[in-house]
């Protein structure tokens, strides 16, 4: 031995701890609806705030809405928003109309508020492929039913943005659940290694249908997961506008700059079931988490924070809430317009030309649709 | 013309397709500067460059959702899963996402995506690199499934399978890949999907199959020919859509048909192509339609593959049961 150079003592948990020391909550406005990280405000214009405060509200009744129709028989397939308004709508509010949105399940009010029709949505839980034709020029795609399968679409979609020169990014939400998934890594991967322009949002609202988030993995944030994939990873209180709306518009930034992907975690809630079929939340999760939760709510603390500033009034939420059952009303009844959806139709989407076995099917579905 | 290999023909067609489309991209384990493991990309990512030729990460989920993700952004991906045993990896992405977009999206988006991946035994490969998964994918609506069984079908084939517009798995057989050589024009040339091809004409006996056994049912036709049967071989080159017409024409000219697969035979493509037949030509058969087909086990560890893979003698000895039914 040259030289007597002390040996470190072997420690395999320091750079885990260190990690897991790194990954504190970001927040901006407190349930009070107070300023606590004021250098960190984003720069949104009167009006942006109250726009992001209209939606919040509208999309809030929305929710309710569609759970009263679906009770009634009159919408199918539902995932109620309630609570994650913020994490939902602020990330969408930081985005361009160029950027692309491939969405859980549970994401339909981001596809709203990027272009797709509210009577589209409508058609989706119903379950007719109307519901899915994305108008041209509205970047989402339908929301994705295997959790997790839109995390690797979202890395070729940012993928194919860089090579094409484009100034936009992929978005890609899933919930804490979807972060156990393998897609899930390798998508935040591949996004890394090809330093992709792609924001993957999990909106931990904390059960994957019943499973506590505690169950899902040894890692104490799923922000932090981000370190495996080498890319820049944030935990977000969900239940703040602000503190999405600036996480996600940093994001951005960086991404169109060529900097690559990030991993945003946002901390929320849903108030309501895994979806109105059948799912009973009493079953895993107690009244008293559920109002825990309801007190960081991110109405109530942006509501608070915009009557401050003279920005919000009882009279403008009336009027917000007034235009969104008239927009219900209207887009239900487009939606009851919709043609009958028939099985040709469906033979007639799945390749460009028919071949030889569907072209003999379609005859005879077509026999049996016109009686 | 220059005489071919089918891995050189299968070069070829990317170099020519890569040079005529500017959205093609090719990609996966190893395709890079290594030129893939067996050398199917070989010089394309000198010549093309790392924008169009790359090496991707070692998933081959992600391989999937990359491709779906390109091509919705206007690109036309020519994606390598390193071996089709490797599939189960990225069944989703396949099965579960881009056969269906187009539907899904009620044709508001499309997937020109070709697959392409090695497959096929009696290479003495390790297990999972070998498998006949073909029917798996024949069973999912929504793609294409192509399988090659000489230099020339490979090359203008796979020109096809990368011009249209929907997803198309593309199998190559391991065992092809330099069996033999053939003269592939240089120019391009294009052979239609779903159109199977009358290798030998005959007039006894129909034999249907793909891939490397359709050079064992030759080998089996040349054999019965000696013995006085003349015995036709239709190469399906596509197994979905099939080319129902040619097989049923074939059929009613011959009055008697055997189908040969690697693949084991339960509910494969050879099953499907007898339910066809009796659907279509029942009352032309002069024998029960039977199939050549590898037992309903694993693939099986590769010192036993010699056995277990289904050969000419086979096809001969099942050959002679229908023709003297």
């Amino acid at each position: 031995m040259a030289s007597k150079t002390q040996n470190a003592p072997l420690d395999a948990k320091k750079g885990l701890q260190a990690v897991e020391e790194q990954f504190q909550t970001f927040q901006i406005l407190n349930e009070e609806g107070e300023v606590v990280n004021e250098a960190a405000m984003p720069q949104l214009t009167d009006e942006q705030l109250q726009e992001l405060m209209r939606r919040m509200v509208y999309t809030r009744i929305l929710d309710q809405r569609s759970i009263s129709l679906n009770r009634q028989g009159r919408l199918g397939f539902y995932a109620p928003t309630a609570g994650q308004e913020a994490s939902q709508l602020a990330s969408q509010f930081a985005l361009e109309k160029e950027d692309f949105i491939l969405p859980g399940y549970r994401d339909v009010p981001q596809l709203i508020w990027h272009g797709l029709p509210l009577y589209q949505a409508f058609l989706f839980s119903r379950g007719h492929f109307q519901g899915n034709q994305i108008p041209e020029g509205v970047n989402v795609l339908s929301p994705q039913i295997i959790i997790g399968a839109q995390y690797v679409q979202a890395a070729g979609v940012a993928l194919g943005f860089k090579k094409n020169g484009t100034k936009a990014v992929a978005i890609t939400y899933t919930g804490d659940g979807g972060a156990s998934q393998g897609d899930f890594y390798e998508g935040i991967n591949f996004a890394g290694a090809f330093k992709a322009p792609a924001i993957f949002v999990v909106q931990n609202n904390r059960f994957a249908i019943s499973t506590p988030v505690e169950k899902q993995s040894a890692a104490k944030t799923i922000a932090q997961k981000a370190m495996a994939a080498g890319i820049p990873g944030i935990q977000v209180d969900g239940m703040d506008p602000l503190a999405v709306y600036a996480a996600v518009r940093d994001a951005r930034e960086r991404a169109i700059n060529g900097e690559g992907p990030t991993l945003i975690e946002t901390l929320t809630y849903r108030y309501g079931p895994h979806t109105m079929a059948g799912d009973d939340p009493t079953r895993y999760r107690t009244a008293d988490l559920d109002n825990e939760w309801e007190k960081k709510d991110p109405l109530v603390r942006f509501r608070k924070f915009l009557e401050k500033k003279g920005l919000w009034s009882e009279e403008k939420e009336n009027e917000v809430i007034d235009q969104a059952k008239e927009d219900i009303k209207e887009a239900i009844k487009k939606a009851d317009a919709a043609p009958k959806q028939k099985v040709t139709d469906l033979m007639s989407i799945m390749f460009e030309e028919m071949p030889h076995n569907l072209n003999e099917q379609y005859e005879i579905y077509q026999a049996k649709e016109s009686k | 013309m220059a005489q071919m290999t089918m891995i050189q023909a299968i070069t070829d067609a990317l170099r020519t397709e890569l040079k005529n489309d500017p959205k093609t991209l090719v990609f996966g384990e190893d395709v890079g500067v290594n030129g893939g493991v067996f050398r199917a990309t070989e010089g394309l990512h000198k010549e093309f460059g790392e924008d169009r030729v790359f090496d991707t990460p070692l998933a081959e989920s992600g391989i999937g959702g990359l491709s779906i993700g390109l091509a919705l952004t206007g690109f036309r991906p020519i994606p390598e899963i390193q071996f089709f045993g490797f599939v189960f990896e990225v069944m989703d992405s396949i099965a579960g996402q881009m056969s269906r977009m187009r539907y899904r999206s009620g044709g508001r988006y499309n997937m020109p995506i070709t697959v392409r991946s090695p497959f096929g035994g009696g290479v003495h490969t390790p297990e999972l690199h070998s498998d006949s998964l073909e029917g798996l994918m024949a069973q999912t609506p929504g793609l294409k499934v192509v399988v090659p069984s000489t230099p020339y079908d490979a090359k203008g084939l796979l020109l096809s399978a990368i011009r249209d517009n929907d997803p198309v798995i593309f199998l190559e057989h391991l065992k092809l890949y330099r069996a033999f050589r053939q003269e592939v024009p240089e120019e391009e040339y294009t052979i239609p999907l779903g159109k199977a091809d009358i290798k030998r004409e005959g007039t006894d006996l129909t034999i249907i199959t793909y891939g490397a056994m359709v050079h064992e049912s030759l080998k089996a036709a040349d054999e019965l020919a000696k013995e006085g049967h003349s015995v036709e071989v239709v190469d399906l080159r596509t197994i979905s859509p099939l080319d129902i017409d040619t097989i049923i024409a074939s059929v009613e000219k011959t009055g008697r048909a055997i189908v040969v697969q690697e693949a084991q035979k339960m509910a494969g493509v050879a099953a499907n192509v007898v339910a066809e037949i009796n659907d279509r030509a029942i009352l032309s058969l002069e024998a029960p339609v039977l199939r050549v087909a590898a037992p309903d086990t694993v693939y099986p560890f590769s010192q036993a593959e010699s056995v277990w893979l289904p050969n000419y003698k086979d096809v001969i000895e099942t050959a002679k049961k229908v023709l003297t039914f």
